[in-house]
């Protein structure tokens, strides 16, 4: 074989994982190479003007998870990394004022007092819970996942590491993450809750990015989500990042060229080439190839291993699992551009109140009839919707007085049971705006521009697999040292010299870093 | 106590019901109930911050660019019309009395702005000048519009093209039909400008800026906002970072601009100005202090914390108390204090200016600072960092 060019690493695909990874890959002196398919840089976390003088955040839109240590490891801040924190949820309600939780708890007390005195009282309380519980998460996500059955001594102390932060939880907080992690997330906030409309938006914050409903077990654990942030307060773990969350992807990418790396777009990879058990190098769709020692995959586990090296190379038992790991996308996106801000009818003012996010989910059985429908093939006509318009916060992103609506949509299941989601596809943004319009009447003569994106759509584009946009669901069974299958929790595949560092792999999706960080860690073999 | 030209609209907008006292003045602290979203819109969008405690004085006669230059380590005669200079003044022994900015109106008339009354200070050298100094603190309300978008804002509230100003430029601007001057100043580091604005056409002026500010999201942003923003600009602060030379109690607790990071201002190859031997003096010797900035370690941070099963919980208010900062971790040899300090939203590190022994100052040194985690003493290492951790270009650049 003769190659084009020769690099220490490849990385395959510039999401922000993949672009961490190289970074500090090439921050340890590796001479780098990443080949995004795309003309833009940031896979799922990307910005793309859409509209003039419109800046989209096109998928991923609001920033809570990234870790902290690798904004100060890459001097992210310096390449632009800039993330603003909101300062509320919303809830519209079609009678009264609807609900608002903000970061000072004595104004969310008093704003949880209008549906349930008992509920105000005790949120605080599951807040502290759950942030206790967030602190047990943060020992899991910070790492590589220990394995079963090894016994070697850094496995052996990583579980203890994970035993102490679990026994310091104490025998009440054991009991809480117990059913944390079996419950679903309706049945786990009625241990706490008694108002439907406040368990609306807690719930929602368990589905998001699952083909599951709140009343599914399992969902639960996900509401921890919500409680990992880090030092800028309780509330304080969402934000904006400035210009959209292709602006986080951008100062990675900045970063890793800052240390040396090279970043080609429009440089779609075809195959890796295995020979004798080793990946040796990359072909793309144009055909030029380039050699490495190592090669990195920043796409899903199943466009990795049999779209890019091909089942021939791989164990039949591993080809097994890939199949039986579950993408089952079924979230869906509205990009809408405004000529001015929308009104809610319930708070009609412009407020803070709309200046964080805004959740569509009256109550906890909107919720589950909305998962009724996609459970059988169709898509939800009353669906939960996340919205947030962040051109009230940041004036980057659209021109001077107009605005962009971005709403994240459950539930649009990838596999529909009649027609296809060409066809569907408008009558199911019809249903977005005309759920969003009954909160807010003056919604439909706003629109300037509107973008549908199905679960399809987001195939076709990003290439996430059945539009899962976590490149896979974070379901427990696929999670931590199971993650994407067991036996392949360490960022390594069969194919030796081949890793992956995409959401695929521990600790999973979001705008988080932790895979691109962890596997870069592996391959240089730092300790993880 | 009074309010300033703002105070009915603040009372208004001021949710928290924070304010400070600021030279006689009230001043809102955080109009919000969560300071850091000022900070943030300040740091994303603009901010919007009254400035009207500030003193002013305006000096006017023939020879008020000699009487300045006399007053002012740096040389004042030398400054251009429509131009400011930031600048400190010392007394004889070269100690500091103040710090701020000088703007020249015109050929004889000079702006001067600081944070304590100078008034005294300013006439006590007029004899033989022909010059006078007149103290339009109350006649001068002042709002400082900072942030990246305070150009798009200022463009829009007053149709002229400013986009060309420069950093440090000063000139007349009408807003809202009020003639005012407006300057390329600022106390946050970044893009922003400085309003001064005759007292009777303030609110018209404020009114104007927030309608304007709300297609740039503009909001109205209180002290702590400001002092965040100062301290990852590395700008000092009058009774915190040094003691002016006239109301320090001892000797110790004077400082001179090299110490406080103001030797750059100094100009002294010249005419004689107040200070100038003895600054001459120290120019050629090493001062013993000098102003460095400070990372302190976070997983250090974390780990303390970690001990007692805290996840790491700083104030996101900004402080300004001393804290020691030593050399070894056993806190034995003290090697100067931390004066102000931070957590930065932005940078996501803790951050603190500090006066330091000049050999340890040198940036990349590594020192311990103490820490107080669940009411126990540590010491954290704190890595010597030049004192500006945030220096956007946007803050000096120009928009054609
Ligand atoms: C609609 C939507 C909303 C979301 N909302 C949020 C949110 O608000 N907050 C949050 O934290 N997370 C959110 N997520 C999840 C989050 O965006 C993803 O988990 C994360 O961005 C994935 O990052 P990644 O680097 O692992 O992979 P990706 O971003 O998927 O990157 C993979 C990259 O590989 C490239 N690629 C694919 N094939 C090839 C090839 N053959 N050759 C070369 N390159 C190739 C792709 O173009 C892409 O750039 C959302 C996701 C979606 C889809």
């Amino acid at each position: 074989m003769s190659f084009g060019h020769r690099y220490d690493v490849i990385v395959i695909g510039a999401g922000h994982n993949g672009l961490i990874c190289a970074a500090y890959l090439a921050k340890a002196g590796r001479r780098v190479l990443v080949l995004e398919r795309r003309h833009v840089l940031g896979g799922a976390a990307v910005s793309e003007e859409l509209y003039p003088g419109f800046t989209f955040s096109v998928a991923s839109y609001v920033v809570s998870l990234f870790r902290p240590h690798i904004i100060r490891d890459l001097d992210l801040a310096r390449h632009g990394y800039h993330v603003i924190p909101m300062d509320c949820a919303f809830q519209p309600l079609p009678q009264g004022r609807g609900l608002a939780r903000w970061s000072d708890p004595d104004r969310t007390r008093r704003e949880v007092a209008h549906f349930s005195r008992h509920d105000a009282e005790v949120y605080p309380e599951f807040s502290l819970a759950m942030t206790r519980m967030g602190l047990l998460a943060k020992a899991v996500i910070d790492r590589a996942p220990p394995v079963l059955g090894s016994l070697r001594p850094s496995n052996v102390r990583a579980w203890a590491r994970l035993g102490r932060a679990y026994r310091h939880l104490g025998p009440h907080l054991q009991h809480v993450a117990q059913k944390l992690f079996t419950m679903s997330a309706a049945d786990f906030l009625d241990l706490w809750f008694e108002s439907p409309i406040l368990k609306g938006p807690l719930a929602a914050s368990g589905i998001i990015g699952t083909f599951k409903g709140v009343r599914t077990p399992g969902t639960a654990y996900v509401l921890l989500h919500h409680y990992m942030g880090e030092i800028d307060g309780a509330f304080r773990s969402w934000g904006f990042s400035r210009g959209g969350t292709g602006g986080v992807s951008m100062a990675c990418a900045r970063a890793a060229c800052a240390y040396g790396a090279e970043i080609r777009t429009e440089a779609s990879v075809s195959k890796v080439l295995v020979q004798g058990g080793r990946a040796r190098g990359v072909v793309l769709d144009n055909g030029d190839d380039f050699e490495a020692e190592v090669i990195v995959s920043n796409l899903d586990p199943r466009r990795t291993l049999e779209g890019l090296v091909g089942a021939p190379h791989l164990p039949s038992r591993l080809t097994e699992q890939l199949r039986r790991y579950k993408y089952d996308g079924s979230s869906g996106k509205v990009n809408l551009a405004l000529d001015g801000v929308p009104t809610f009818a319930c708070r009609p003012s412009v407020g803070d109140h709309m200046r964080g996010d805004i959740v569509i989910a009256p109550d906890v059985d909107y919720l589950e009839r909305a998962y009724d429908e996609a459970k059988y093939g169709t898509w939800s006509s009353r669906p939960f919707i996340n919205a947030v318009i962040p051109s009230l916060t940041d004036p980057s992103v659209a021109p001077p007085g107009k605005h962009i609506l971005s709403c994240f949509v459950q539930y649009a299941p990838y596999h529909l049971n009649q027609g296809t989601w060409q066809e569907e596809r408008d009558r199911f943004g019809d249903a977005v705006v005309d759920t969003l319009a009954s909160y807010m009447p003056d919604l439909k003569d706003r629109i300037l521009f509107r973008q549908v994106l199905t679960p399809w759509d987001m195939e076709q584009q990003f290439g996430l697999t059945e539009g899962n946009i976590f490149h896979g669901e974070l379901s427990l069974e696929q999670l931590f040292f199971q993650r994407p299958v067991p036996g392949m929790a360490h960022y390594r595949t069969p194919i030796a010299s081949l890793f992956l560092c995409g959401s695929g792999t521990h600790p999973g999706g979001g705008i988080m870093g932790a895979s691109g960080e962890l596997a870069a860690k592996t391959i240089l073999g730092h300790p993880t | 106590m009074v309010g300033t030209p703002f105070y009915s609209r603040q009372l208004r907008l001021c949710q928290s019901m924070r304010w400070k006292l600021w030279s006689g003045f009230y001043a809102v602290d955080s109009y919000l109930l969560e300071h850091d979203l000022e900070y943030f819109a300040l740091r994303s969008a603009a901010g919007l911050i009254d400035v009207s405690p500030l003193c002013k004085y305006l000096v006017r006669g023939h020879d008020s660019a000699a009487l300045l230059s006399h007053i002012m380590v740096r040389n004042i005669a030398k400054l251009g019309v429509g131009r400011v200079a930031y600048t400190c003044w010392c007394d004889d022994a070269g100690k500091v009395i103040g710090d701020g900015t000088v703007m020249r109106r015109d050929e004889h008339e000079f702006l001067v702005t600081t944070t304590d009354p100078c008034f005294s200070w300013l006439c006590r050298f007029l004899y033989g000048y022909s010059a006078r100094v007149h103290d339009v603190t109350d006649d001068l309300a002042a709002l400082a519009l900072q942030g990246p978008y305070a150009r798009d804002i200022l463009v829009s509230v007053s149709g002229t093209a400013i986009g060309d100003m420069r950093y440090f430029a000063a000139r007349d601007v009408l807003v809202a039909g009020r003639p005012i001057w407006v300057s390329r100043t600022g106390y946050t580091g970044d893009l922003g400008y400085e309003l001064w604005i005759p007292r009777a056409d303030a609110l018209d002026v404020w009114d104007a800026l927030l309608t304007a500010g709300q297609s740039y999201a503009l909001r109205p942003a209180g002290l702590m906002a400001l002092d965040m923003c100062r301290i990852e600009a590395g700008y000092i602060l009058k009774h915190v970072e040094y003691h002016s030379a006239l109301h320090a109690l001892i000797e110790a607790r004077k400082s001179s601009p090299y110490e406080i990071g103001l030797g750059w201002t100094v100009q002294l190859d010249r005419s004689p100005f107040v200070g100038q031997r003895a600054l001459q003096l120290e120019a050629r010797t090493r001062s013993p202090w000098r102003l460095a900035g400070l990372d302190i370690d976070w997983s250090e941070t974390e780990a303390l914390y970690r001990r007692h099963g805290l996840p790491p919980a700083l104030s996101t208010e900004p402080w300004r108390t001393s804290i020691p900062v030593y050399r070894d971790r056993a806190r034995q040899h003290q090697v100067g204090y931390a004066t102000s300090g931070t957590w930065s939203p932005l940078l996501k590190k803790n951050i603190a200016l500090a006066t330091l022994r000049t050999n340890c100052a040198v940036p990349g040194t590594r020192l311990q600072i103490a820490m107080q985690v669940e009411h126990e003493r540590h010491a954290v290492t704190a890595t010597v960092h030049s004192p500006r951790f945030f220096d956007p270009a946007r803050k000096t650049s120009v928009a054609i």
